[in-house]
């Protein structure tokens, strides 16, 4: 689990992150959602540590992560992993090298137990054999946002965290991206976060649902609720697509 | 105000950069791998500009020297000390602060455009210290090596083009080479080679390790760092003169 406290970030005198307060059950796919420039990815970064944040405590499973030296987070940043918006593979590495790299730098097993493990995360990702010794460059965007999920788990991480896993990706992709990440997250039981503003994902996936908007929160939710809730900036963001708004008018219909 | 808020952060970074290795197997990996990458890949460019400096400084000395009074070996002679003393540590500095330098500087600044560093930094690996250790230390490492391979093809090329267009004889070319040597020179200049080694891998390392932006910020990082690096091999250069000479 993780908790956030009152969280304030500025940037050069303006404030992104207006004292944002939440917690992120373990084994859900958390969601923060908002439209472009509303703070959802200062947000992550932060709970990651790739900000300082000016303000507030971000809790690991009651650690808390803003006070900790560099050498403790090193170790709880060894529980993380990340998929970045572009993938983020090692361009001079092939993929496999790609998955194995954190396996390299931390753990003391044998080649052979390594092999085992990074082949065992590239197939739950559907990759197949023949893509293992193909650079980054030489593989479609949905297999490197796929490789860069089996990055992200080699080492069972505790917390999982995905900015804009489907970016770029065509909706039939990112319906792949998105169901696998869930089933990662329930099988691994992982505390998991994404970050997106694609409305199918949060359908499709939004166990919990942070809704930002200017640096704070507007709404807190799930999937079965956010057709029907009443802040009128959710309403703007989420009915931007009308195809939302039918489906809630029409359930809402149904129910009448 | 701005220059020492770049020091402050270049020597911060160098703080991060020297501290302890995860793993040093994968350093020591990645310190061959640089070293093959920036420095024996350099050797060819090295010799061709060594070659032909080395026959154009000939040239120039045997037409500034058309005295009778003055003896033909003083070619050789000028050729050999130009090349020991400047031409092959500073001016090959500055050559190379540009092939070296700038790739240092675009590969960094690429990794961190695309989030490779940030990536390398949620795995709790020291990115500073993974990406720019090896290559300052194996451009340190090699940088004596090219000086020494500049002198010597410089000389060659002078004993081509100097004999092959009749400004000197082979023999009296040899004969300046080795009049009056002073092995100072050599290890002066192989100081200097040190500290320029220092600069040209970890001025860009700084510029490509904190762009923002994308590839057009990437590039004009590339165009600093080379400029920065020129300007502090030249300021570097007189004050090694000025303390070691």
């Amino acid at each position: 689990m993780i908790r956030v406290e009152n969280l304030i970030k500025s940037f050069e005198g303006k404030t992104v992150l207006k004292g944002i307060t939440t917690e992120f059950q373990k084994g859900q796919t958390n969601l923060i959602i908002g439209r472009s420039g509303s703070g959802k990815t200062v947000l992550l970064k932060s709970i990651v540590g790739l900000h300082e944040v000016d303000q507030g405590s971000i809790y690991y499973d009651d650690r808390d992560f803003t006070r900790m030296k560099m050498k403790e987070r090193k170790l709880l940043r060894q529980e993380m992993g990340m998929v970045f918006q572009g993938g983020a593979l090692f361009d001079s590495l092939t993929v496999e090298e790609n998955v194995r790299f954190p396996m390299d730098m931390f753990t003391n097993q044998t080649a052979k137990e390594k092999e085992t493990r990074v082949a065992y995360c590239l197939d739950r990702v559907n990759i197949k054999q023949e893509a293992f010794q193909l650079s980054p460059a030489e593989i479609s965007g949905g297999m490197q946002k796929r490789v860069a999920i089996a990055r992200a788990i080699v080492l069972n991480p505790k917390y999982l965290f995905c900015d804009e896993p489907n970016s770029g990706l065509d909706p039939e992709t990112s319906l792949v991206i998105d169901s696998l990440i869930h089933d990662l997250t329930v099988d691994l039981n992982m505390t998991t976060i994404i970050n997106t503003h694609d409305m199918n994902s949060v359908m499709e996936i939004g166990d919990k649902i942070l809704f930002i908007s200017e640096g704070e929160m507007g709404w807190i939710g799930n999937k079965s609720e956010i057709l029907y809730a009443e802040n009128k900036k959710l309403e703007e963001f989420v009915f931007a697509n009308r195809q939302y708004k039918e489906m809630r008018d029409a359930r809402i219909g149904k129910e009448s | 105000m701005h220059f020492f808020y770049h020091a402050g952060r270049y020597f911060t970074l160098l703080a991060k950069v020297f501290s302890k290795p995860e793993r040093h197997k994968i350093y020591i990996k990645r310190l061959f791998s640089e070293i093959d990458a920036l420095g024996v890949n350099t050797v060819g460019l090295v010799v061709v500009i060594s070659i032909f400096m080395g026959g154009i400084i000939t040239l120039q000395v045997a037409y500034n020297m058309q005295n009778p009074f003055l003896p033909s070996y003083l070619i050789g002679l000028g050729n050999r000390d130009t090349l020991i003393l400047e031409f092959s540590s500073t001016i090959l500095g500055l050559i190379l602060a540009g092939k070296i330098g700038s790739n240092i500087t675009s590969e960094i600044g690429s990794m961190r455009v695309t989030e490779q560093i940030d990536s390398l930094e949620i795995m709790g690996v020291n990115s500073a210290s993974y990406l720019i250790l090896p290559k300052i230390v194996a451009v340190v490492f090699i940088f004596p090596f090219l000086y020494i391979v500049s002198v010597f093809f410089g000389l060659i090329g002078g004993m081509l083009v100097g004999p092959g267009v009749g400004a000197i004889t082979a023999a009296e070319y040899l004969n300046g080479v080795q009049y009056l040597f002073n092995p100072h020179y050599v290890s002066f200049s192989l100081v200097k080679t040190f500290v320029f080694g220092f600069l040209v891998s970890s001025i860009p390392a700084y510029f490509g390790y904190f762009v923002e932006g994308g590839a057009f910020e990437v590039g004009a990082a590339s165009t600093k760092a080379v400029v920065t690096t020129n300007i502090l091999i030249l300021i570097w250069d007189l004050i090694l003169t000025q303390l070691i000479m």
